[in-house]
């Protein structure tokens, strides 16, 4: 990243500022919460959860986690995670071996499921973290993916 | 200005199921041009769906979702002919919004 990208990241809260300003986003909507870039620069499971404001985590069985065994492609390795601990609040997705640990945040409001389906980049064969926010505390489960060709270009 | 999402919302049960496929590049910062120049990142930072004035998903993204990003979730509280909003914001600021009208299903 040069000096010029770095400004340009710096500066995606303000956008989001004046996005809200310009009334693109009102009060209450979807963009209450701004990027939490201290998480998403972290490079491991501990520093994620810390950034994230968890103290520490449990490992649940209560946390289903669907992906493949192996990845042949990296670039897209299709995944979907189902908590089954009440009061489940955000579904955080961790890869462990890529350059960035945290991949995705979601929050999960009162009245949606504690589901999320989607596709990641695997740099490698990696465990990946399911991270489960539920009434306060943390969770998770942990799998091995094995990646065939890694998906982060270089 | 990217390409519309294409959504997909229809009723399973008492509760809607939605698929979205976004358009965008989701650059890692890390990956090189033909001319071994970094391409810089861009990729979508916060996405948010609503329903009826409430937000039903709301999602901060790193550079690791796949390109052409695939969201997949299920909410209650909607029915046929309600309309479905989804945003995504990327990091050098652009933004689309698109909506889809939940249907029937089965």
């Amino acid at each position: 990243m040069d000096r010029r990208e770095a400004l340009k990241a710096g500066g995606g809260a303000s956008v989001l500022a004046l996005a809200a300003a310009a009334g693109l986003f009102r009060p209450g909507s979807a963009f209450a919460q701004e990027w939490n870039k201290a998480a998403f620069d972290t490079r491991n499971f501990a520093d994620t959860l810390k950034a994230l404001g968890g103290k520490s985590s449990t490992e649940s069985k209560d946390i289903q986690f669907t992906a493949p065994d192996i990845a042949e492609n990296g670039a897209v390795v299709p995944i979907s995670v189902e908590s089954g601990i009440p009061k489940t609040q955000a579904i955080a997705i961790l890869i462990e071996k890529n350059p960035n640990t945290l991949s995705a945040d979601f929050e999960i409001p009162a009245g949606t499921d504690p589901f999320i389906g989607t596709r990641v980049k695997m740099a490698e064969t990696s465990n990946i973290y399911a991270l489960v926010l539920a009434d306060g505390k943390y969770f998770h489960t942990v799998k091995e993916i094995k990646v065939t060709i890694g998906g982060c270009g270089g | 200005m990217a390409d519309p999402m294409r959504i997909r919302a229809s009723m399973q049960g008492d509760k809607v199921e939605v698929k979205v496929l976004m358009a965008h590049d989701m650059e890692t910062g890390l990956r090189k041009d033909p001319d071994g120049k970094l391409v810089p990142a861009h990729f979508i930072r916060n996405v948010g769906v609503t329903h009826g004035g409430r937000t039903v998903l709301s999602a901060q993204w790193g550079t690791s979702i796949s390109r052409n990003p695939f969201m997949h979730f299920r909410f209650k509280g909607g029915k046929p002919g309600d309309k479905v909003t989804i945003t995504w914001v990327d990091n050098k600021g652009d933004t689309r919004t698109d909506e889809a009208v939940i249907s029937a299903g089965g």
